[in-house]
């Protein structure tokens, strides 16, 4: 899933500097699931942000309203008759749901609520660890099923590094070192020939924005 | 012959080659790397010039080895992957060529957050292995990266780094070999502490017969203090210092801890010069540059060969 955490409160009432009528917008799918941008955290952070202004004696109407997917046109659907009522918007969303949310009302501020992370699992409750960099070219056929896009501190396609430490990364000594563990996964499953050929250059094809339409879905030329 | 550089003539014609390195300046003193250069002279047959070292900014790898050149040495041009794309680096790669560069030492380099700017994005577009390659495709085969042809291509004797101590230590050797297919020419180590480690290392690359097809420089760093020995154990890492090491440097009389520190690295260089599969010394002496005519003198490596 996409990984997010709410901005600094400060910054989040910066944004909202000047508007007295905001709409505050949760998405039901990734964000809420990472605890960040659901119906619960967006009534959190309404009733955070009406006190804040409060006591400013700045008043403000925020209300919330938390949609299925924010990525997702038909659920959009569902604010096209409220958010005219608003001066602006507040997004939970992740950035790409944020994004399709101001090019639905390009006439309206839309503001984000979350800085969007990573695209990562869940480890415990509360606890989510990045695993995919979406690189569009994905090696971990070849890796033992762990991403050295991600997961290697430089990206590196043929490690381990010299850096490499008593099986951590040279960046920290917590930070396992991908290269390391990939080489023992493959060794474990006597697949070492994975890694032993050099891996060319990688063609890096998340360089502009990417499209993806399913065979079936394609117009016929 | 590749390069025609002076690094490969003397390992070519059989010597026992002894490198030196330098650091470039924080700033632009073209002076300095003067100075430095000055005791390096005539004491080593190259100069590794370190591109950006531990990812702090310097004076630009490729400016430093044109002085050096300016001075009569011959410079190992540094490049890491940290801090251009496959465009710049064949670009630089061009320009150094045409300026006189003739060894290459292509390294992934250290990680950003070790140095001044530790929230610079890393670049690593290419790895250090895939950068070994485009060299050698572009000596070779006369093409770019990109498929186009080299007018002119820059014919580079082109090194690699290796470290015999990082784990999986069983791994190493297959790194080594795949630098070899990459099309490394030498390799120099990463600094030499743990002899017994290093023993085995070259005894499997001998074995793979590895040390036939790329030579070898066995990496130096002279102890100064007690000091650095732990900050080397603890701090830098893929270092492998042995408490033994530390207990002699301990054992050393006051004030004579950096004399011990010089002999042992002596003692090194000794058994290299007998050590099959070893085909020379690369000594990193930095900030040290002063010591090289006295290490090298004691090492006895001097005079160096004229090819
Ligand atoms: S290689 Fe890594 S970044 Fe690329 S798609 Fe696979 S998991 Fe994602
Ligand atoms: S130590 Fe391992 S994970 Fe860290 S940069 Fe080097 S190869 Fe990558």
């Amino acid at each position: 899933m996409i990984v997010a955490k709410r901005k600094p409160f400060d910054e989040i009432k910066q944004l909202l500097k000047g508007y007295k009528k905001v709409l505050n917008i949760g998405c039901g799918t990734c964000v809420a699931v990472c605890l960040t941008g659901g119906e619960k955290e967006v009534s959190v952070l309404n009733m955070e942000i009406d006190m804040a202004r409060k006591l400013e004696d700045n008043p403000i109407q925020i209300d919330g309203f938390t949609i299925e997917r924010q990525c997702d046109r038909e659920y959009l659907e569902a604010l096209d008759n409220r958010v005219n009522d608003y001066q602006a918007l507040l997004s939970m969303a992740c950035g790409a749901g944020i994004q399709f949310l101001a090019e639905r009302y390009p006439h309206i501020p839309v503001l984000p609520a979350v800085d969007t992370t990573f695209i990562g699992v869940n480890q415990a409750v509360g606890w989510y660890e990045e695993r995919c960099r979406s690189c569009s070219s994905c090696v971990l056929g070849l890796t033992g099923g762990i991403c050295p896009v991600t997961m290697c501190a430089k990206g590196l396609y043929n490690g381990p590094c010299g850096g490499t430490n008593k099986g951590m990364c040279e960046i920290d000594s917590s930070q396992p070192c991908a290269w390391f563990m990939i080489y023992e996964r493959l060794k474990e499953q006597g697949r070492l020939d994975c890694i032993l050929e050099i891996t060319p250059p990688v063609d890096w094809l998340n360089q502009i924005p990417r499209t993806l339409v399913q065979p079936g879905y394609k117009k016929p030329e | 012959m590749k390069s025609g550089s002076n690094l490969e003539k003397v390992l070519l014609a059989g010597h026992f080659a002894f490198t030196g390195e330098l650091g470039p300046p924080r700033g632009t003193s073209a002076e300095e790397v003067r100075q430095k250069a000055s005791f390096l002279k005539d004491h080593v047959d190259a100069v590794n010039i370190t591109d950006n070292q531990t990812a702090v900014v310097r004076m630009a790898s490729w400016a430093a080895s044109l002085i050096l050149l300016q001075e009569g040495l011959e410079p190992n041009y540094q490049m890491v992957c940290r801090d251009r794309n496959r465009l710049a680096m064949q670009s630089d790669i061009l320009g150094a060529y045409a300026l006189g560069i003739r060894n290459m030492l292509c390294l992934s380099g250290d990680h950003v957050k070790f140095g001044d700017h530790p929230t610079a994005k890393g670049v690593f577009d290419i790895d250090s292995m895939q950068l070994i390659h485009t060299v050698k495709r572009m000596r070779d085969e006369g093409k770019f990266l990109g498929g186009a042809d080299v007018e002119h291509p820059p014919r580079i004797f082109i090194g690699a780094a290796s470290n015999p101590f990082a784990d999986p230590f069983e791994w190493r050797v297959h790194r080594l070999a795949k630098k070899i297919s990459a099309g490394v020419d030498f390799v120099q180590t990463q600094c030499i502490y743990n002899m017994e480690k290093f023993r085995t290392f070259i005894k499997m690359a001998n074995d793979m017969g590895l040390t036939e097809k790329v030579y070898i420089l066995a990496g130096v760093t002279p102890m100064k203090s007690v000091g650095m020995a732990n900050y080397m154990k603890s701090k830098v890492p893929g270092m492998d210092v042995p408490d033994d090491v530390i207990k002699r440097l301990k054992g050393a009389e006051k004030g004579k801890v950096a004399e011990e520190g010089i002999k042992m690295a002596c003692e090194q260089i000794e058994e290299f010069k007998t050590m099959k599969g070893v085909a020379g010394v690369h000594l990193m002496a930095i900030e040290w540059e002063h010591k090289v005519p006295e290490i090298a003198e004691r090492a006895g490596v001097l005079p160096r060969p004229k090819v």
